[in-house]
């Protein structure tokens, strides 16, 4: 037994054209937790994808537990106990947990028949090794993500596993899950297995690992201790920027309220909301995610109607009851999820861009002018630097942060004075977070009226001239910049 | 006992037993002529065809497939067997008509399944090329015309029947086909595959998620390779199988089946997208396409009305089904839901 359980050394891999790692290495003991960090696009996934034997490298070693790895494919490297846990979790909604569970330790077996027996005894024993407490016959389609995370870690354990991959573990998950996630890997460390968990979240990086590597564009910045590691360091090591993150406050704020909600309300995810927005301001709402932050979002964007209370634009009482009473009322909504309700992946960019205002590209006869949207698509483009060398390229070639741009493009197209934006930096990386804050206070200053709802904390103070806090459906205090702290909020959103 | 009973009324299984039982209390009330035993029967054996074609649909649509194109291959494989046997002068028994046929139902199932599994190709453009394909394969390079004559063996395997049930007010009788135990052993087979070999398993998985079948071990493309050649031979089974109950072969009066089974097997409880739904369910839907069609009579309701009656039975079925959706999502399930979209 060596004291390196895995050795990547001078790794390169290209893919048409492009060198997605140059170079790169990577050491982790036994029972190690170590974090590796980066940009999107930076060679993190091309490297776990090398480790589990899904690609070749070009060239360099890895050598596993003193022996060299050549050549292996991903069922070796399973084998070997190497194990990836990939972001969506590889689990089949429509099976069982059970079979769910066994179906790989019995495919690598090469059983032929199935016994349903056996199939039961080898789920209650991976379920058993993390304490995992699950309705083994319930569909997984069913469970949270949090659960699913658990079938696919107990699933891992199964095959021996010296090496575990968690491919960004904690995305969709809330604190609390994230934490109990965390007394897992702990638990795993405590029996000799490495984590390697890939991850661009500055805080999980410090509370859970003691060594880190951060890669930038395919090529190895740092590798240390995570002690010496500080915020601003684990930015500027991601990024190769500085930044000055700016706190903002309402320049231009306007006398009369743009948006005004009533004690609105909608059974069974919130009651009693009531606020008001001004032009030139940004409102920051923050909650659990069960706090019906996300269906508060919804309500005002007409996707769900409120069963009670009224909506004020500009003054005017108006009744939103689908999307396009929204859009027609100048409301914009940057959504939850910017990959299944914000864009149309396939789609290209310069499509994406203007759906919104495809109407007013159209020329007398009412027919789609080629030229405008052209002209419409290079400002746009410009305006929001979103870097792409083609606008005709397909929207899911776009990194999370470019994607980000393109919605909040599409909808700065047709002009309006509200935007309302659910988590509007998730899964994007630091470097686009930054600019994507720049422009929202950018817009805000030039006299738009917004609202971030999110739970990154950090982001709602720095961005928000006031917060509201919603627990449990209601709105539970309201604080102004000076007095929203990290502490002040936690305190009343748990 | 109460949480299997919760269990079953989460399943589509139950309530589609239950429009079947209705339907057929109906049809009794009105005709007093349902519950016979030659009219159940009748029903049996009218399952047969639609029932082997039902199956093979069942297995593709889990796997999150399609096929289209199975009555044109049923209709050039038996086509072809009928045809090269006469001229050969065949008058053997019914293993060799079976045999050619099935083995020429794996080598267009192959062919299918080599675009849609190997070469990843989507499955509905797949299999509407191919039905075009046969069909012309069978009309052009076949120059099929109605064969009224069939070979001694299948001749005999058509007209054999397991028991005869007669009616004792009418005395009408009816002949249980032999084809119907051919039925029920491809059921029960598989049944078999689909719930204890890995390869069933894997159709399932497929469906629920191609790449993590994939990483999970499964070899997908084998697997489905596999599954279209073997929907192949039990089509060109259902085709001899009809041919020898018929007595003659008609070249074309299989096309646009298609729909029929598909809808049964979708009111079944089968996910079109893939995934989800059982063989009980599965027959369920098809025998209650069957009773539509064959039992309409009995009330009173015309045959030219038939049609009409099997579609909007489609449209109530699934919009049923899909309605239950939407409203899930509008209610308890639509915080799941979210949390599901971000996974």
């Amino acid at each position: 037994m060596s004291d390196i359980l895995l050795r990547a050394s001078g790794i390169h891999k290209s893919f048409v054209g492009v060198h997605a790692l140059k170079g790169v290495s990577l050491e982790i003991a036994p029972g190690e937790i170590h974090c590796l960090a980066g940009e999107n696009g930076c060679g993190k996934s091309t490297l776990i994808k090398i480790i589990s034997g899904v690609y070749q490298p070009d060239a360099g070693s890895i050598e596993f537990d003193g022996k060299r790895l050549d050549k292996i494919t991903p069922i070796d490297a399973i084998l070997l106990g190497i194990q990836v846990i990939y972001q969506d979790f590889s689990v089949f909604p429509n099976l069982t947990v059970m079979e769910n569970l066994a179906l790989n330790s019995e495919l690598s077996n090469k059983r032929k028949v199935v016994n349903w027996k056996r199939m039961r005894q080898i789920a209650e024993e991976a379920v058993a090794k993390i304490n995992f407490q699950v309705d083994l016959d319930a569909l997984v389609g069913t469970l949270s993500v949090a659960q699913k995370q658990m079938v696919a870690i107990s699933r891992a354990l199964m095959f021996n596993a010296r090496l575990i991959i968690m491919d960004e573990p904690t995305t969709a998950l809330t604190r609390k899950e994230v934490q109990a996630l965390f007394k897992v890997i702990m638990q795993l460390k405590a029996q000799g297995i490495a984590i390697l968990f890939v991850s661009h979240k500055l805080n999980e990086v410090f509370e859970i690992s003691e060594r880190f590597t951060i890669f930038r564009n395919g090529e190895l910045v740092v590798t240390g201790q995570t002690k010496d590691l500080d915020a601003a360091k684990f930015s500027y090591y991601m990024t190769g920027r500085a930044f000055s993150e700016e706190q903002f406050t309402a320049t231009k704020l306007g006398d009369k309220p743009l948006l005004e909600v009533k004690n609105l309300g909608l059974a069974g995810a919130f009651s009693d909301i009531s606020f008001s927005l001004r032009s030139g301001e940004i409102l920051g709402i923050t909650g659990l995610l069960d706090s019906g932050r996300s269906e508060l979002a919804l309500a005002l964007f007409g996707i769900r109607q409120a069963d009670s209370g009224e909506i004020l634009i500009k003054g005017k009482k108006t009744a939103i009851t689908c999307p396009q009473d929204a859009i027609n009322n100048g409301l914009g909504l940057v959504p939850e999820d910017r990959l299944s309700e914000g864009l149309f992946l396939p789609r290209s960019i310069a499509d994406n861009l203007i759906i919104a205002e495809v109407d007013r590209l159209a020329n007398r006869f009412k027919v789609f002018d080629r030229e405008k949207r052209q002209e419409e698509v290079d400002r746009l483009m410009k305006e929001f630097a979103i870097a792409s060398p083609n606008a005709n390229n397909a929207c899911q070639t776009l990194s999370g942060g470019n994607q980000q741009r393109v919605v909040l493009g599409k909808w700065l197209a047709c002009g309006l004075d509200i935007l309302v934006l659910n988590g509007p930096t998730v899964g994007v990386d630091i470097g686009s977070k930054h600019d994507i804050h720049a422009i929202l206070q950018n817009l805000a200053r030039e006299g738009m009226g917004i609202i971030i709802i999110s739970d990154d904390l950090p982001e709602v103070i720095q961005n928000c001239s006031r917060v509201i806090i919603l627990k449990e459906g209601k709105i539970v205090q309201e604080l102004d910049a000076a007095e929203a702290t990290e502490q002040a909020i936690l305190s009343k959103m748990m | 006992m109460q949480k299997n009973l919760k269990k079953l009324t989460k399943r589509s299984e139950p309530y589609i037993f239950l429009v079947v039982l209705a339907l057929c209390l109906l049809i009794e009330v009105r005709s007093g002529q349902f519950f016979t035993a030659n009219n159940l029967v009748d029903i049996a054996s009218a399952m047969v065809v639609p029932g082997l074609f039902a199956i093979g649909t069942f297995m593709v649509i889990v796997s999150g497939g399609i096929d289209v194109s199975f009555p044109a291959l049923a209709s050039l494989t038996s086509y072809a067997t009928t045809k090269i046997l006469l001229d050969a002068g065949y008058t053997g028994g019914i293993w060799l008509p079976i045999l050619m046929s099935m083995a020429m139902g794996a080598l267009l199932g192959a062919f299918n399944g080599v675009f849609i599994g190997f070469l990843g190709l989507p499955a509905m453009i797949v299999t509407l090329g191919s039905s075009s394909v046969f069909k012309g394969l069978m009309q052009g390079a076949l120059n099929s015309v109605q064969l009224t004559v069939i070979p001694k063996g299948m001749q005999s395997f058509g007209t054999s029947a397991l028991f005869v049930a007669t009616n004792p007010v009418s005395g009408l009788t009816s002949r249980m086909p032999l084809g119907f135990l051919v039925f029920a052993a491809v059921l029960i087979l598989s049944f078999f595959i689909m719930r204890y070999t890995f390869f069933g398993r894997g159709i399932y998985a497929i469906g629920g998620n191609e790449v993590s079948a994939h990483r999970a071990g499964f070899h997908t493309k084998r697997t489905k390779f596999l599954l279209y050649v073997f929907v192949g031979m039990t089509a060109s089974l259902a085709g001899l199988i009809r041919t020898c109950m018929m007595q003659q072969n008609h070249p074309t009066n299989m096309l646009g089946m298609e729909m029929n089974i598909i809808a049964g097997v979708v009111l079944g409880g089968t996910a079109i997208t893939g995934g989800a739904g059982s063989l009980t369910g599965c027959m369920l839907g098809t025998l209650l396409i069957v009773i539509v069609e064959n039992s309409m009579i009995l009330i009173g309701i015309p045959t030219i009305w038939k049609s009409v009656f099997v579609g909007a039975l489609i449209i109530i079925g699934t919009g049923i089904s899909a309605y239950q959706v939407v409203r899930a999502n509008r209610t308890g399930g639509f915080k799941s839901r979210i949390r599901e979209v971000k996974a």
